[in-house]
């Protein structure tokens, strides 16, 4: 395991910050604080940094991990502010600490799935998403191991959802498996589209809001 | 951020380039600010932003109170084609602010082949491509930047350009409007001051007359503008007091240069004849070592870069070149900064130094011999000989590297199959070098030569040259071509005809261009240096409807006598020189670089001192 675990959240005009390219942010944004990041051994030495679950591009977080080592301890509490002086607009270190758990146990991951109607939610919309989305299979275009988009049942990777109808806006709250294999709730709109065509919204923003142990406890 | 901005993002290629908010970018308060510019950069993010000159004058700017400068690129086909349907006009990335409402929009112009994107940006950001449609104040269009040494193909476009080095002419005219706004002038007074400011050429007080032929009979000042004869460019006398900027944007995703870029100096000593480069950022002003190595750590802490690269024309030509590596060797070793010097000569010293600061990188060398005999070298005053290149391939080779790339020009002056054939030549003997001294033959060589088509430019010693046609482009390529057949350790590659066929033609073009570059933007040309969209057929369509013969501009040798678009332009080097150069050339005799003895170019009047000391 790393030596240590960083809590940040990402928003804004970041979230259109790529995986590879947060990554290299990160790394800058220690360089300028005069941390020095450990770098891995062999041929082409890299830094050891590595997200615990990436975030697709477009999405915003109040809950992202990164895991790193660095060349001699540092203070936990006082990084993120040290951090924060070195970051883009958008992305905020919240808290640091050696992690509790390894990466493998993380399981699930609580997000908000917001469904955008111009001209106001459909009526009964709310209700029957979520009938759609717990019911007996849910079925998307999503790539498999090859690549290539195939049709999936991804009904077994959600936990819970409830949609809650606003005026301009529908918001699931969603509880889905976040790996082996994870779903990325984004495609809970995906399947909104395929199954109800009619409710298809005029736009889509994820958030997300925790990421979760065996136990239902925040992952650490 | 915007909401239909935000819908957009989703289906374009790379957003993280549309949306700013990088570290280190400048967001200052609306409201607190009297004077706003859209700096704009006329091709995409990532281009943009590895452009020194902007970020120079982006930092100039915004030191300036009540300034804020912000970046403006143009966006790629599939977001110009969301931003189109979906009604949302140019934008700067700080503030996500519509273009048209800024005081002043500002183009960097670094080559020709971007003309298009400014009169795409101008339609984007919902502005009259022309000046004389833009009967306001501002937004005021400027431009500067290389190109605008010949600014006549996009003068009916531009209100005014800035020649030479921004740093001191840019707060000077950006005075002047806020003065002008402030006072409510209109365009036309602003304009006749401005011209008053050394520096500034305002197209609409020049007028071009044409001969009978189609050749100039002169470029007439418009009478009652008050407007100089001639309009001299800027430079920056010392380099150490101008505006370096250490605290610089890190853009969030990659870009081009995607490092630390530390300016030794400006200018070049050398005079290569074909080089516009070499002649227009004269003199050489050297920044001093310690203000470089000081810059150039504190540029890294700032940005996190872990990789610096030493740039200017001719980096081997850095006077303590030496000295300056070990200043910044120490920091760059304990904080796994990789220090790149491209551009270096190919001479034991510059050898010495590349094999130092590699440090087990053994990247591909690059060097630019231009031509392939000593006779035509010679004739463009490219100071290499063949022995130095060759001994700087075996040190090469011999210390591990295993790839050499080779650039040559064909159509130089005076080239004949000889020097054609002796480019074949110089890279078998790199080739032969390479199988006496690798240090590992099993990896096996890689010797690339690639060859561009001779475009002449303007305020050059061959601005008065035919570019050759294309029928003898081709045969001339075909020959070498020939000539490498067995040669299986040696790529050829030579440029595409038609992208430098068109720069021959802007290059040197006058005013009557402009109509050809705004027929060819509606007959949709954008991005021509993007092989991506650029369509050749667009442009002689849009040469045929105007009426232009391209020919006239790229292929046909101008008289000495003959009055030249941008003869109101003034560099510092005069007319003289370079047609004493021209004349070398032809002699086949070598002019001595700077250091070693002055030519008399003219240039060093730009100093304040008279004489040249870089
Ligand atoms: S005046 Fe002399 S030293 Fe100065 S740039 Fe010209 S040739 Fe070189």
């Amino acid at each position: 395991m790393a030596d240590y675990r960083l809590t940040f959240s990402k928003e804004g005009r970041a979230v259109w910050i790529s995986h590879l390219d947060l990554l290299r942010t990160f790394q800058r944004a220690f360089i300028r604080a005069g941390l020095v990041v450990r770098h891995s051994q062999g041929f082409h030495p890299h830094p050891v940094m590595s997200f615990v679950l990436p975030l697709s591009v477009g999405q915003s977080s109040a809950c992202e991990l990164l895991d790193f080592s660095t060349e001699g301890a540092l203070e936990e509490a006082s990084l993120p502010q040290r951090l924060n002086d070195c970051l883009p607009e958008g992305i905020r270190a919240l808290a640091c600490a050696a992690p509790v758990k390894p990466v493998r146990e993380l399981d699930g991951l609580l997000a908000d799935v917001s469904l955008c109607y111009d001209s106001g939610v459909p009526a009964g919309a709310a209700e029957a998403i979520a009938a759609t989305l717990l019911g007996e299979s849910v079925i998307v275009a999503k790539r498999n191991k090859k690549k290539q988009l195939a049709d999936t049942d991804i009904r077994p990777m959600i936990r819970a959802v409830t949609a809650e109808a606003g005026e301009d806006r529908l918001v699931l709250h969603a509880a889905v498996q976040a790996q082996n294999p994870g779903v990325n709730p984004g495609l809970l709109a995906a399947a909104v589209e395929r199954h109800l065509p009619f409710l298809r919204p005029d736009a889509v923003q994820v958030r997300r809001r925790a990421l979760l142990d065996r136990s239902g406890e925040p992952f650490r | 951020m915007d909401k239909k901005l935000e819908r957009i993002l989703p289906r374009v290629q790379k957003p993280a380039r549309y949306v700013g908010g990088e570290y280190n970018a400048v967001v200052k308060d609306r409201a607190r600010v009297d004077l706003r510019v859209a700096f704009c950069f006329p091709d995409t993010y990532e281009i943009g932003m590895s452009n020194l000159g902007m970020r120079i004058l982006y930092g100039v700017m915004n030191q300036m109170e009540g300034v804020w400068c912000e970046r403006v690129f143009a966006p790629w086909g599939d977001m110009e084609a969301e931003m189109r349907e979906n009604h949302i006009p140019l934008y700067a990335l700080e503030s996500g602010d519509g273009v048209a409402g800024f005081d002043v929009v500002a183009f960097s112009l670094g080559y020709e082949m971007a003309y298009s994107n400014v009169l795409n940006m101008l339609d984007l950001a919902g502005l009259p491509l022309r000046s004389t449609d833009r009967p306001g104040l501002g937004p005021l269009v400027v431009a500067g930047g290389t190109c605008a040494y010949n600014p006549e193909p996009l003068a009916p476009f531009i209100d005014f350009f800035v020649l030479g080095e921004g740093e001191e002419v840019t707060p000077e005219y950006l005075q002047l409007y806020r003065r002008a706004k402030a006072e409510g002038w209109s365009k036309g007074r602003f304009l006749r001051a401005a011209a008053q400011i050394e520096g500034i050429y305002v197209p609409a007080f020049c007028a071009p007359i044409y001969k009978e032929d189609g050749t100039l009979a002169e470029m007439r000042a418009v009478e009652g503008s008050g407007a100089p004869e001639t309009v001299r460019k800027r430079i920056v006398e010392d380099m150490d007091s101008a505006y370096f900027p250490v605290e610089t944007i890190i853009p969030s995703t990659e870009i081009v240069h995607d490092r630390v870029m530390l300016e030794l100096f400006r200018g070049c000593i050398r005079g290569c004849r074909f080089c516009q480069a070499g002649y227009v950022y004269r003199p050489v002003r050297n920044r001093s070592r310690e203000q470089l190595a000081d810059q150039g750590i504190r540029a890294c802490q700032d940005s996190g870069y872990q990789e610096m690269t030493l740039s200017s024309l001719s980096t081997s030509d850095y006077p303590d070149l030496v000295g300056l590596c070990d200043d910044l060797e120490g920091y760059c070793v304990g904080h796994h900064v990789n220090l790149n010097l491209p551009s270096l000569r190919a001479d034991n010293f510059s050898m010495a130094l590349a094999q130092r600061l590699s440090r087990g990188r053994k990247a591909g060398l690059t060097f630019a011999p231009e031509a392939g005999t000593q006779r035509l070298r010679d004739a463009i005053n490219k100071n290499l000989t063949e022995e130095d290149l060759l001994q700087s391939v075996r040190t090469a080779f011999s210390n591990g590297w295993s790839a050499v790339k080779l650039y040559f020009m064909l159509g130089l002056p005076t080239e004949t199959d000889a020097d054609v054939l002796g480019i074949a030549d110089l890279a078998r003997k790199v080739y032969f070098a390479w199988r006496e001294c690798a240090a590992n033959r099993a990896r096996g060589v890689r010797i690339t030569v690639s060859t561009s088509w001779f475009v002449p430019k303007p305020h050059t010693a061959f601005q008065w040259e035919a570019q050759i046609t294309r029928a003898e482009y081709q045969r001339r390529v075909d020959l070498l071509r020939d000539a490498f057949q067995r040669d299986k350790s040696i790529t050829y590659n030579w440029h595409d005809p038609e992208t430098s066929y068109l720069e021959a033609v802007l290059a040197r073009g006058d005013r009557r261009l402009a109509d050809v570059l705004e027929a060819a933007w509606r007959r949709g040309a954008r991005m021509d240096a993007w092989s991506e969209y650029f369509d050749f057929q667009r442009w002689v369509d849009a040469l045929a409807e105007c009426g232009v013969d391209g020919d006239f501009y790229a292929h046909r040798e101008r008289s000495r006598y003959e009055v030249l678009p941008w003869c109101r332009i003034d560099t510092g080097v005069t007319p003289a020189f370079l047609r004493r150069e021209r004349q070398r050339c032809y002699d086949s005799k070598t002019t001595p670089d700077c250091r070693t003895q002055c030519s008399g170019c003219g240039a060093s009047r730009l100093l304040k001192g008279g004489v040249c000391n870089g």
